[in-house]
């Protein structure tokens, strides 16, 4: 390892890094705009000047840019040297001379890179006495705000949004000393990961705009570690309330799963918490529950709950614990898992195949490091947006290693390595029902049904292993497809196989299970991703209970008395039909959740479930890692955690394992001992009990405002904050100022450093691992012992049926998921129900765009409009999946037209 | 002894001294124009409210007893939506003063601020608020800001140019 001399001062560091990142790596502090450690550096802002020495005899030394500079043994520098000092002052000076006098109202102040750097040099007064330059701003969309005057042309935005995110809407324009960053004209920002922009700018140009609609600044807000609902990828979040209600989503750093970047969905779909369709008091028969007669509320559960007629029907987007909690209370034979046909036997086979096949799961960098792709059914944008960023990311993998070595640089000099990647990209092959937002950057992007995608992917592992029958009746087109795939597969080292949820089959998931577990058996590195629906699709499956639909044939057996059931609209398992009928033959519907929903006015008993804001629990994402996601803060109304109601429910039962517990480390403790699957689950961050220095760890930062008096228009005598006796985290600002453990750090902090650049004290090198290690742990492992269970049996070719059509989802980031639809902004940006049709088909029907098409499913009537869409196949209809209005629960299925 | 004997005399001699003792609450005492008293929300030349809503003043304040809630209203000035201070917690110390960067909360030369009840010390915005600029006559903050309000386009603020015409080619 290199050994530099910093200020007179020998540093081991690490090879192939540049200066800067090398001095912040080692804990020093030097000012910075435009590099980001995924972005690399482009030197473009001349703030991270230090001074190198040819020798420890050289007293002038030269200025350099430190983030343009790579490592050298015994170099020596100084960053504290007076020129040095000196230049990076007057660079910030130059800099101000332009940037407003708006820091009291610019929604960055507080936590804004600019203001951390100015203090950082030292810069206090102005010597510049004309005229500002100013900007037009633009309409971004209901996510951004944009403030263009701002701007320190660090080129960070258009780095991220076109070179990173593969966005085509934000640009720079202009020249020399106004240059402009926007759109080229005013209108929504397209890329589903614009929300990045406003933590990726160093300063007020771009702001998030749900934010600003109940603005807070980052030193008042109480927040906590918690892990994204929006799908089934599990990233890592931090969320920040204030005066009751969540005020912001920001990414929190994991360099397992979601590095630095949130999508939309997950930054922005938070705002069902603060929502006015929450249910937040108990009520029976839709009256509150204290005006029922005065039972307490939990003898009315007590009562309804008749022994051996009581089933539990559990959720995918609660909590592992609530889950687990509910099937003790109501037996494993009584315990129903809440999700739709479709989704149980692709989530269930999923589990199996990365349980019993001896290739690995993905976590989304893994996936951004895989050489090549191959995506079979998904449209990874609209099911897991973040794997879509890191299939970019992958693609980029083979270019730039050919073209360091053809320039002989670093990947962290991103514009020369840009330059000589041109437009080179990496193997990515898409077989897709319809066009993606990938296959602009696929080498081979294909269109056709699912079980033809399915026959292309066991075709592809027939050719890599002999195992896998010969698929036959394949077209000519089809099996070069397969060869081209297959061909380079073989020469690939980290291959990444993509399918999922998105695909709505199940013969898609085996083909793909056998692409990648013949690819093992050569000997590669073979990695799976498949996505799941929700943000605990996984650990409600792993979990096993029953199917729903036989819940519904048990009710219509006059089988249940009463209903309990956890976070769940069930109008969104089953079709209407099914859950009137449900609904009709069960004489007690008790329901946990937080949402008034359909299944809400079915209900005789609620109880106000905590969203994830109020909730302590575990989520298990799509590669099987569990993750801890703590409550942000303590609501004042009856809204508690669904595990902790349950646990009252049982304590009122008089339930023998239940009433023994009572906080989330005794729920968590019962279900490692008692679900092996769980096993390690109690590790995943210290219990209640772990303090450091003797301290609890505040979620408030010292700076927090207004305890005394914001709460002194109900009665001016402060009331005793809120106690957490489930975790090591407080709800005050009091308690240990250090570091806290990985898995629970609250917001990113240091001193002198305000802005999410913080993250990069937390870090074992800058874009390393945290401090700690990467918070979460995996619960699914591969089972290599030599044998791989091949599937075999290859699905017959989908041929159009005159009268008919195929049915497939669609799935929209903006739409298709339950509660993010309630942010006004994600509602504004879901498309209107529709059916996509080929133009020939449309032919066949006659119809033309925008005309209604009406089909019969299960005895309901739909009337569509007509999308044509010529990329898919005949005989092929897409469906949106979710969006509200959209009753179609089974897809895909065959339709009479 | 002597020294005794003269500070008698010296004690002896203030009985033919100006009297300092203000006859209060008849008798006002003269406060300086500076002194840290009652604290209120002042208004921009035009009339509008100062406050802009920055928090600076709560996170300044050593005794967290102000807070607010920012907002925006259709012309884009920001505005606090509630402004409290729990003057039963402040120690007027004027930190809040200093660190209002538009000159919107100001303490005022008066101390009478007495009540019998700790709960009408609460003060909410409409007791805050005056129709007075208080002790920076002339100051208007979006005069001076970046940011566009209705009347006061880019480049309207003082020391600004016109905005940048994007697709100019002059140099």
């Amino acid at each position: 390892m290199p050994i530099i001399n910093i200020d007179n001062k020998n540093y081991e560091v690490k090879e192939g890094k540049n200066l800067l990142e090398a001095c912040l790596s080692l804990g020093l502090n030097l000012p910075y705009f435009c590099w980001h450690p995924v972005l690399g550096a482009v030197g473009a802002c001349r703030q991270c000047a230090v001074k190198v020495f040819k020798d420890a005899d050289d007293t002038k030394g030269r200025i350099i840019m430190s983030c343009m500079e790579p490592v050298k043994d015994q170099l020596r520098m100084s960053i504290d040297d007076k020129d040095a000092r000196s230049f990076r002052e007057h660079v910030i000076g130059w800099l101000m001379i332009n940037h407003p006098h708006d820091c009291a109202v610019c929604d960055e102040g507080g936590a804004c890179h600019l203001q951390d750097m100015t203090v950082m040099t030292g810069h206090s007064y102005r010597d510049y006495h004309f005229t500002k330059r100013t900007y037009n701003n633009q309409y971004l969309g209901p996510f951004l705000n944009h403030e263009m005057n701002r701007c320190i042309q660090c080129y960070r935005c258009v780095r991220f949004y076109k070179d990173f995110a593969g966005g085509k809407d934000l640009d720079v324009f202009a020249a020399h000393n106004h240059v402009y960053f926007g759109r080229q004209q005013d209108g929504i920002l397209e890329n589903e990961f614009s929300g990045n922009l406003a933590e990726i700018c160093p300063t007020g140009v771009f702001t998030d705009k749900t934010l600003k609609q109940h603005y807070t600044r980052k030193w008042d807000l109480t927040s906590a570690a918690s892990v994204c609902q929006g799908c089934g990828l599990g990233c890592n979040i931090l969320a920040g309330e204030r005066y009751g209600a969540v005020r912001q989503i920001t990414n929190r750093f994991n360099a397992a799963v979601n590095g630095y970047f949130l999508c939309d969905r997950g930054r922005y779909g938070y705002e069902f918490v603060n929502s006015d369709q929450r249910i937040k008091t108990p009520m029976v028969y839709h009256g509150p529950a204290e005006q029922s007669n005065g039972i307490p509320i939990l003898d009315h559960v007590h009562r309804r709950m008749v022994p051996g007629k009581t089933i539990g029907i559990g959720s995918p987007r609660a909590s592992l614990e609530s889950n687990a909690v509910l099937k003790e209370l109501v037996g494993a034979d009584n315990f129903y898992l809440g999700v739709s046909a479709a989704d149980h036997d692709l989530v269930s086979l999923s589990l199996r195949l990365l349980r019993q096949g001896p290739v690995r799961a993905a976590s989304l960098q893994d996936a951004a490091a895989a050489d090549v792709v191959l995506i079979l059914g998904e449209d990874v944008t609209n099911t897991a947006p973040m794997l879509a960023l890191s299939v970019r990311q992958a693609v980029r993998r083979m270019p730039v290693a050919a073209a360091q070595q053809q320039v002989h640089l670093a990947a962290w000099q991103d514009a020369a390595i840009r330059e000589a990647v041109q437009d080179d990209k990496g193997p990515l092959f898409i077989l897709s029902v319809q066009e993606t937002k990938l296959d602009e950057i696929a080498q081979g992007a294909w269109h056709t049904a699912p079980d033809n995608i399915a026959r292309i992917g066991y075709a592809v592992s027939h050719l890599l292993n002999d195992a896998i029958p010969e698929v036959t009746g394949m077209s000519e087109q089809g099996r070069d497809i397969a060869a081209t795939i297959a061909n380079t597969l073989k020469t690939a080292a980290h291959p990444l196989i993509i399918a999922g949820y998105g695909g709505g089959s199940e013969a898609i998931l085996k083909s793909a299970a056998n692409v990648a577990w013949a690819l093992h058996d050569l000997g590669i590195d073979a990695m799976l991703s498949f996505t799941v629906p929700e943000c605990n699709s996984v650990g409600l499956e792993m979990l096993d209970g029953h199917r729903l639909e036989s819940a519904l044939g048990r009710a219509l057996n006059n089988g249940i008395d009463t209903a309990i059931i956890l976070e769940n609209d069930l109008y969104r398992r089953l079709n209407q039909h099914s859950a009137e009928r449900f609904f009709s033959n069960i004489k007690n519907v008790i329901l946990l959740d937080h949402l008034y929903n359909a299944t809400a006015e079915k209900a005789t008993v609620i109880l106000p479930a905590g969203t994830f804001a109020e909730s302590d629990g575990t989520l298990v994402n799509n590669e099987g890692r569990a993750q801890r996601f703590f409550q942000v803060f303590a609501p004042t109304s009856a809204v508690q955690e669904s595990w902790r109601w349950l646990l009252q429910v049982a304590a009122v039962c008089g339930h023998t394992t239940l009433s023994s517990l009572q906080h989330l480390d005794d729920v968590v403790k019962y279900m490692a001992t008692t679900y092996p699957q769980f096993d390690g689950i109690t590790t995943l961050t210290p219990d209640a009990h772990f303090r450091l220095a003797g301290q609890k760890v505040p979620r408030e930062p010292h700076r927090y405002s207004g305890r005394t008096a914001m709460l002194a228009n109900k009665n001016v005598s402060e009331p005793k904050p809120a106690e957490d006796e489930d975790t090591a985290l407080s709800f005050t600002m009091e308690g240990y100022r250090g570091e806290p453990p990985s898995s629970m750090i609250p917001f990113f902090w240091q001193p002198g450093w305000n802005s999410v650049q913080a993250v990069n004290k937390y870090q074992v090198e800058t874009g390393g691992p945290l401090h700690d290690g990467n918070a979460g742990k995996r619960l699914i492992e591969p089972n290599v012992n030599g044998h791989t269970p091949f599937y075999t049996e290859v699905p017959e070719p989908y041929l159009p049926l005159k009268e008919h059509l195929l049915l497939v989802p669609c799935y929209h980031i903006f739409g298709s998921e339950e509660l993010s639809i309630h942010t006004p902004g994600i509602a504004a940006r879901m498309p209107a129900p529709y059916l996509l049709l080929h133009s020939e088909d449309a032919k066949r029907f006659q119809v033309t765009e925008g005309h209604l098409l009406h089909f019969m499913d299960n005895g309901h009537h739909y009337t569509l409009p007509v999308i044509i869409n010529d990329t898919l196949q005949q005989g092929v209809a897409g469906i949106p999946v979710g969006l509200p209005g959209m009753q179609i629960a089974e897809v895909p299925q065959l339709i009479k037209v | 002894m002597f020294s005794l004997v003269r500070s008698m005399w010296l004690i002896f001699l203030h009985m033919f001294h100006k009297r300092e003792t203000y006859q209060y609450p008849e008798q006002k005492a003269p406060l300086p124009a500076r002194w840290r008293g009652r604290i209120a929300l002042t208004r921009d030349p035009d009339g509008g409210e100062r406050c802009v809503g920055c928090y600076l003043c709560a996170a300044a304040c050593p005794v967290d007893c102000i807070s607010l809630q920012s907002t925006e209203d259709e012309s884009g000035r920001r505005y606090p939506e509630f402004f409290r201070i729990n003057f039963s917690r402040c120690i007027f110390c004027g930190f809040c003063e200093e660190a209002c960067p538009t000159y919107a909360i100001q303490l005022l030369p008066d101390f009478e601020m007495a009540e019998y009840s700790r709960q009408q010390l609460v003060y909410e915005k409409e007791d805050l608020l005056i129709n007075s600029e208080g002790k920076y006559p002339g100051y208007n903050y979006y005069k001076v800001a970046g940011m566009a309000i209705q009347g006061k386009n880019k480049g309207d603020a003082r020391n600004e140019e016109p905005p940048v015409d994007v697709k100019s080619l002059l140099p």
